[in-house]
């Protein structure tokens, strides 16, 4: 419960209709989806403009309530769930594209605008934003900011990070600055801009970003092609990035994501074969032809037994809009449904794909995989049932496996999702007691009274394990 | 609400709710920009499909109580499902809408007022076909009278709210009391006859709609389908299935069974999306009583919108011709998200010389009829009408087709508000189609 005077001054600054603490408002503000993590907040707020943020943030630093940023609340690492209570803080009035720059290529955007909705204004106007999440038609770019969201057109055009060129943002203590701006250099002082990029909302609040555009790709193929063999597919993708070609996409999808992925979209999926690849190019014509050509040759020596390309735009849409449902539609088949989001070197793909399969059979869980397999980064999804604690356990160690074999192979534990709560335990797997130091020293400087989504990325205090909640 | 009624409604929670649809949801948040009332709240996620269901497992855990703002939350539901079909999880959000209203309003404590209202509309009228027959002349009484034009001057519509003031100005002319009672009940195909149907006459839609049920027939008679009328047939209990009435409209959906299962026909058919819908699911319904539950499962896999019939029977490949003109197609949610039928009206309206067939944006967003929601939650609900309206004007078209009386009635009230009644109308897919079709005899 926040202090009566709190919840006044809040109310005098962003009006009453802006301010909820029902018990079904907060409920419905304590989770994200990530499974297994809920947490009442105390009340949720929304700001109307950067100015009524600011004063927000300042109120709350003075009587350190934690402040949990949230834009749609799609958060797969249960970095938006309130685990410390405090305010839930909405962007959905800031939520105006300002400007789209057509001499500097550049959109000025607030962050509630949802990610699709400033892709299709931007592609009107023939440019090109090339970040995806699978999540994009309800994320909200603030959200993919703070995560620095990927998406299947990582491989070739890079994530989040790479189109971010400058940022406000209001810091812990309510000053707003700006980073970065309409720029292709910019060398003065830290890049801070960077530093925010992925920061999952623990350093400050973004109130508008300059996202850099690149101009449309003149056209796109699909192509999907069909293996009998998980590890056949695997090889594949290395073999075509190992021949100098980037697709613009290169998802990989096992036997039994494929049937629920069926299941759900009705597009004719064949869900007889062992794993498929979902490859597109963009690009000049003639060299999209050839890059096709050439890709479709090497998935045939590499024991692919079907290749067919996508016949219109709307098949090929159909193809990706159903690969971005896949996380989901696992869930058709067990109550609980644990995704992760390891990454590996793209050249290690196939050995990380037997080994995720290995540590499956071993820990007797059902283990799924699909993801961005043309950038190492891969999704297990593990099916399970979290109201079974032995089974519950037996997931959590295959986890912790597959984080270390991840790491063994010169990769990550998390690719995309972030580390939130969720993946907190694992964070000094991956950057060492020395590497959580230094990022505890870099929060203090800008956050000391840790009011900014604490409990995610590392705890404050020494790591101890987050005990998964119901 | 009282502590006892908010811990007898818990309770109910906790013993009837499906906790492993609940846990279906994975709460991806793919429902969100799908949900009517989550985009007119502003993005409110107390009025999601991912909000709602979140609060019906949280009632069944004990980490809130079932209270005001709960019932709120699913009061302001339009039930329209259009979560259903983008969920990649399937998780079947009218089933838990269903089993949560019946709960809260089985344990609730009504004011005498809404228990009278509820008593009449939901046991006493509905479920009696002579009764509605009754209600209807009552209205053809108020319409030829006189009385409607004394009322309309007189300034005693002023004291309704404003949806039921325009509603009561588009109401269609009801049929008088002889043509509602010499309704045949086996009609034969005209030419050859190539299947044998029973036609599902529905209580509304055979009675205040009465001349679009005998479009219907026509239709089918065309089409080359014998029909079967059956008399003891009664109204399809969605109205109580929707408002958590549901043991009296498994008694309906009981009686509806017996009345079509020894007719052996092919198909039933239906012309109102919203029954359909409701008589698609007597399987689910009656799921737990051994009885009946494989006898619902039968009656439910012969249902069959009249649109998808005549698909079927090459009705799109008659000779049909209208006058030039600007078409487009207002989806009937439960038509679309429960029955799956959406390709078949546009392909029949498609099929017609002289017609321009102009896709509405969001066509298959609700337009906020939704049973009586347009009545018990008005302001919702002619929000939502207005943005249906501005979509529709934007497609310039003359008549807007609907394919479930709800929304047709609905879409007149659009018509009327919007002061365009001299331009642009609001008419079901049978009417239409007839009138094509007869046009080129």
């Amino acid at each position: 419960m926040l202090d009566k005077h709190v919840k006044e001054a809040l109310i005098s600054i962003v009006g009453l209709d802006n301010y909820q603490d029902s018990k079904t408002s907060l409920l419905t503000y304590s989770y994200d989806a990530t499974p297994g993590f809920q947490s009442f907040p105390d009340a949720v707020v929304s700001p109307r403009d950067s100015q009524e943020v600011a004063k927000v943030v300042k109120l709350c630093n003075q009587y350190k309530i934690p402040i949990v940023p949230r834009g749609s609340g799609t958060n797969l690492s249960a970095g938006t769930t309130p685990l410390h209570g405090g305010i839930v803080l909405l962007m959905k009035h800031l939520n105006n594209i300002i400007e789209i720059d057509e001499e500097n290529l550049t959109v000025r955007t607030q962050p509630g605008v949802v990610t699709q909705t400033l892709i299709e204004a931007i592609e009107d106007k023939g440019f090109f934003y090339p970040p995806d999440p699978s999540s994009m038609k309800i994320s909200q770019i603030g959200g993919n900011i703070n995560e620095n969201s990927g998406g299947l057109r990582g491989l070739k055009y890079g994530v989040t990070r790479d189109y971010v060129l400058g940022l406000e943002v209001v810091l812990p203590n309510g000053e707003i600055i700006k980073t970065g701006g309409k720029l292709a250099k910019d060398v003065a002082g830290y890049d801070l801009t960077r530093l925010f990029v992925g920061s999952e909302g623990t350093l400050g609040i973004v109130t508008e970003a300059t996202l850099k555009l690149i101009p449309k790709p003149e056209t796109k193929k699909t192509m999907l092609v069909l293996y009998q063999n998980l590890d056949a597919a695997a090889r594949s993708v290395s073999a075509i990035i190992a021949n100098r070609i980037i697709p613009a996409t290169l998802e990989f999808l096992d036997q039994p994501t494929l049937k629920a992925v069926e299941d759900f979209a009705q597009i004719g999926l064949p869900t007889n074969v062992k794993a498929v690849l979902i490859i597109e190019q963009d690009g000049p014509k003639s060299v999209v032809d050839s890059d096709m050509e050439k890709i479709a040759t090497i998935c045939r020596e590499n024991e692919a037994v079907e290749v067919t390309l996508a016949k219109s735009n709307e098949e090929a849409e159909a193809l990706t809009t159903a690969r971005r449902a896949a996380l989901s539609a696992l869930a058709r088949l067990r109550p609980t449904t644990i995704l992760e989001d390891a990454t590996v070197p793209r050249s290690e793909i196939a050995k990380m794909v037997s080994a995720i399969k290995e540590i499956a059979n071993r820990n007797q869980v059902t283990i799924c995989t699909f993801g961005h397999a043309g950038d190492g980064n891969l999704h297990p999804t593990c099916l399970t049932d979290i109201r079974d604690k032995v089974e519950m356990s037996r997931v959590e160690n295959a986890f912790e496996e597959i984080f270390k074999k991840a790491i063994e192979l010169g990769g990550t534990i998390t690719g995309e999702h972030g580390v939130g709560a969720m993946k907190l335990p694992y964070l000094h797997l991956k950057v060492g007691e020395a590497g959580i130091d230094i990022m505890r020293n870099i929060k203090l400087a800008f956050d000391p009274n840790n009011i900014m989504n604490p409990g995610k990325m590392f705890t404050m205090s020494d790591r101890k394990r987050v005990v998964i909640q119901k | 609400m009282k502590t006892a009624e908010k811990e007898r409604i818990s309770q109910g929670f906790k013993e009837k709710m499906d906790y492993d649809e609940l846990l279906n949801c994975m709460r991806c948040g793919f429902c969100l920009p799908s949900c009517p009332t989550y985009i007119e709240s502003g993005m409110d996620e107390a009025h999601s499909p991912r909000g709602r269901i979140a609060m019906m497992k949280a009632v069944v855990d004990g980490d809130i109580a079932p209270d005001q703002d709960v019932k709120r939350s699913l009061d302001l539901c339009l039930g329209c499902r259009a979560c259903e079909p983008v969920c990649p999880s399937g998780v079947k959000y009218g089933h838990l809408l269903e089993q949560a209203r019946d709960i809260i309003y089985q344990n609730k404590k009504s004011s005498i007022v809404e228990k009278t209202v509820r008593g009449i509309v939901f046991n006493n009228l509905f479920p009696h076909q002579n009764r509605m027959v009754t209600a209807t002349n009552l209205l053809g009484f108020y319409q030829r009278s006189g009385l409607q034009k004394v009322a309309r001057k007189s300034g005693i519509m002023n004291f309704f709210p404003e949806s039921i003031r325009t509603m009561e100005k588009v109401l269609p002319t009801v049929p008088k009391k002889k043509e509602l009672k010499s309704r045949p009940n086996h009609l034969h195909a005209i030419h050859v006859q190539k299947k044998k149907v029973a036609f599902f006459s529905g209580c509304l839609m055979d009675t205040m709609f009465m001349s679009t049920n005998d479009s219907t027939m026509k239709l089918l008679q065309y089409a080359g389908c014998e029909i079967v009328i059956p008399e003891t047939q009664n109204c399809c209990g969605a109205l109580h299935g929707h408002s958590g009435e549901r043991e009296k409209s498994k008694e309906m959906a009981k009686k509806n069974i017996e009345a079509f299962e020894h007719i052996g026909a092919d198909y039933i058919i239906t012309n109102a999306g919203g029954c359909g819908a409701f008589l698609v699911d007597y399987g689910y319904l009656l799921k737990d009583d051994p009885e009946w539950s494989y006898r619902a499962e039968k009656f439910s896999s012969k249902i069959k919108d009249i649109t998808s019939i005549l698909v079927e029977l090459d009705f799109d490949k008659e000779k049909l011709r209208l006058e030039e003109q600007i078409v487009t197609y207002q989806d009937s949610c439960h038509l679309k998200n429960g029955q799956k039928t959406f390709i078949e009206p546009r392909k029949l309206l498609q099929s017609i010389q002289g017609v321009t067939y102009v896709e509405m944006k969001d066509a298959s967003r609700c337009c906020g009829s939704a049973g009586i929601y347009n009545i018990v939650e008005s302001e919702m609900s002619m929000q939502i009408l207005d943005y249906k309206m501005e979509q529709a004007k934007m497609t310039k078209a003359k008549t807007i087709i609907t394919a479930n009386p709800g929304c047709l009635l609905q879409m007149k009230l659009g018509i009327e508000r919007e002061g365009l009644s001299d331009t642009m109308r609001a008419v079901h897919i049978v009417d239409f189609l007839l009138e094509a079709f007869e046009q080129s005899l």
